[in-house]
């Protein structure tokens, strides 16, 4: 399990936060006074298995909205050395330079050879900057592109993860085309001739998150979350709620960002249950599942004639949209 | 951040609403950029560029299409398409409804047949004054039926972009919109069509991250706001100071990102020479042609 520092408890994990003090207390009893406190401390765990199972299935989209944000949650090169029995990464654009807010390599998984790419946010201050908070630059999406033309070619399916807050907007970006990066991002992958299979772990941050994930089966990790916009820019934006970028919680109400909310408005195929707690308290059990996901996911695209996969993924995206005729 | 930008007074340079208030019976109108005293009806036979500063103002789509389409040969198709409310969206229907009022249309985005100098085309564009063409369902819908027909039919489509961005009542399913419409792009460029943009004021986010920075030629107006956030946008979020300039269509050419900038008046004459010279009626579509090389007019 891995630690929680006391500043990265999330508000609705307080009562569970409280529970777990107290059993360290006592476990701490219990060592230094050789008292035997263990009945309590078993009864203890048994509330906190019940809290949780409570509090996760009932997070609000403002929590999960926390959770996908969660400075502990796992990043994609976490779960891709769990996942994949080797992985080699490639870097650059070989137009302009490399960026380290979007990963893209060459792994092997169950004895077959598939192409990663990735979004990837940084755990401590130093690394956050390096990797620009996962907010991807026109080489992130160029790379990956070059790395999927690559997959074209060889005959390997593409496994992308997303995890961004959104796509870089400042002026370097745009001057090296951020836009047109994404927009041909997505047309390469719509018509990439090669399974392609999308696993969002974190943020799906807009135009930054579709650049990377046009695919044939689209999955989201349990806690996390898909939108148009934060939840707080889209508070900001709109009159509705007043201008008010702190009233965030009520935006994300209404975009109906979380897995769940994606998976009934047909967005995505399927929801990939996280361990009790969230990804960030199991990130093995968690990369397990995406895994066990991979596995089934990949034979089923790889049967289909690459003509009919081709058409199954155009019309995929073509019929979302809803509106009278 | 594709992110989409509610209609409010754009930043200072543009002509809205509000500006236009003070200025008597709209006889005249005030240049937002040089601040000349225009006379109406010689701005609209100058296709509404100032003829002080040369300053672009935004057209209508009836001026747009009676600009850049043979007379009398635009038909719209599916005009009657209407956004639904998917996500039951606060305000979004009370939205909607005042702009169809204001409009007089149902969504932002229109498209049709039409011919420009008798080549038959796909013709779609933008009107910014509803939601300020942020792209939904039915924007993103018509922007990929065009590009299918163009595909289908084998003509070349042509499209003047406009938009604030993805439309966020709407959310994710506005994002897909993206994906769809680059999508039918790759269809259109499969059928070996042309496919011509004329980005105007403004476009961005959204709709700049997908259909529209795919044109195989990108034209602009003078100008024009172009960038995948607003400048305003980024200063405030980001917390930075920009340098004058950026995010016009003149900063999208001088970094490659745009094929011209150019002048309204020289619009037409340009992009009917691309046409002409790139996407060719085929002389068995063009009955005149072949009637008059029956009788040997031609001297083919």
């Amino acid at each position: 399990m891995t630690t929680i520092s006391p500043s990265r408890w999330l508000p609705f994990e307080k009562p569970l936060q409280e529970i777990e003090e107290q059993i360290k207390l006592l476990e701490d009893y219990t060592a230094t006074h050789g008292i035997d406190r263990s009945e309590k401390i078993t009864e203890l765990r048994a509330r906190h298995a019940t809290l949780s199972q409570q509090i996760f299935s009932n997070l609000s989209p403002w929590d999960k909205t926390l959770m996908a944000r969660h400075p502990n949650r796992p990043y994609t090169l976490d779960f891709v050395k769990i996942i994949f029995d080797d992985f080699i990464e490639l870097h650059g654009d070989r137009r302009f330079g490399d960026d380290p807010a979007i990963v893209a390599g060459v792994a092997r998984l169950d004895g077959q050879t598939v192409m990663v790419i990735g979004h990837q946010k940084g755990r401590d201050v130093k690394e956050r900057q390096f990797r620009n908070f996962g907010s991807a630059r026109p080489e992130g999406y160029r790379k990956a592109m070059r790395v999927m033309e690559l997959a074209e070619r060889r005959g390997a399916p593409v496994i992308s993860f997303v995890d961004t807050p959104a796509a870089e907007a400042r002026l370097e970006a745009e001057e090296r085309g951020i836009s047109e990066s994404i927009a041909a991002s997505m047309a390469l992958m719509s018509r990439l001739r090669t399974p392609i299979c999308v696993v969002i772990i974190g943020e799906g941050g807009s135009g930054g998150a579709i650049g990377i994930a046009v695919g044939d089966h689209i999955a989201m990790l349990e806690h996390s979350i898909y939108s148009v916009i934060s939840p707080e820019g889209c508070a900001a934006i709109l009159d509705t709620f007043g201008r008010d970028g702190s009233r965030g919680h009520e935006a994300a109400q209404a975009l109906k960002l979380t897995a769940q909310d994606n998976l009934r408005l047909g967005i995505i195929d399927e929801v990939i249950s996280e361990p009790i707690g969230g990804a960030h308290r199991n990130p093995q059990g968690t990369a397990e599942l995406i895994k066990r996901f991979i596995l089934a996911t990949l034979p089923r695209l790889q049967a289909l004639p690459i003509e009919d996969l081709l058409e199954r993924r155009y019309a995929k995206f073509r019929k979302i949209g809803q509106f009278n005729p | 951040m594709p992110d989409s930008v509610h209609p409010r007074p754009p930043r200072g340079n543009k002509p809205t609403k509000e500006h236009m208030a003070d200025i008597p019976a709209g006889l005249w109108q005030k240049c937002p950029k040089c601040s000349a005293l225009l006379y109406v009806k010689e701005l609209e036979r100058n296709l509404r560029v100032c003829h002080n500063c040369h300053h672009h103002f935004r057209l209508s789509p009836d001026e747009r299409i009676a600009l850049l389409t043979d007379e009398g040969s635009f038909t719209e198709l599916d005009a009657g398409m209407s956004s639904r409310n998917p996500l039951d969206f606060p305000d979004y229907e009370q939205k909607l409804a005042t702009d169809r009022q204001k409009t007089g249309r149902e969504e932002a985005f229109l498209y049709g047949d039409a011919t420009l100098d008798g080549i038959p085309i796909v013709f779609g564009l933008a009107d910014f004054d509803f939601r300020g063409a942020s792209m939904g369902s039915v924007y993103g819908e018509k922007a990929a039926r065009a590009l299918e027909r163009g595909a289908e039919l084998g003509r070349p489509v042509i499209f003047v972009t406009a938009s604030g961005g993805a439309r966020m009542q709407e959310g994710v399913i506005s994002l897909m919109q993206m994906a769809k419409t680059a999508a039918a792009c790759g269809r259109l460029k499969a059928a070996g069509q042309l496919y011509l943009v004329i980005m105007t004021d403004n476009t961005t986010a959204g709709v700049l991250a997908s259909f529209a920075s795919l044109g195989d030629i990108i034209i602009t107006e003078p100008g024009a706001l172009i960038g995948f956030a607003g400048p305003r946008v980024i200063e405030q979020n980001l917390k930075v100071k920009l340098p004058p300039g950026t995010h016009t269509a003149e900063f999208q050419l001088a970094h490659g990102m745009v094929d011209m900038v150019v002048n309204r008046r020289e619009l037409r004459g340009v992009v009917g020479r691309l046409l002409g010279y790139l996407a060719p009626a085929e002389p068995e579509a063009d009955g005149d042609v072949l009637a008059a090389a029956a009788q040997g007019e031609h001297g083919l």
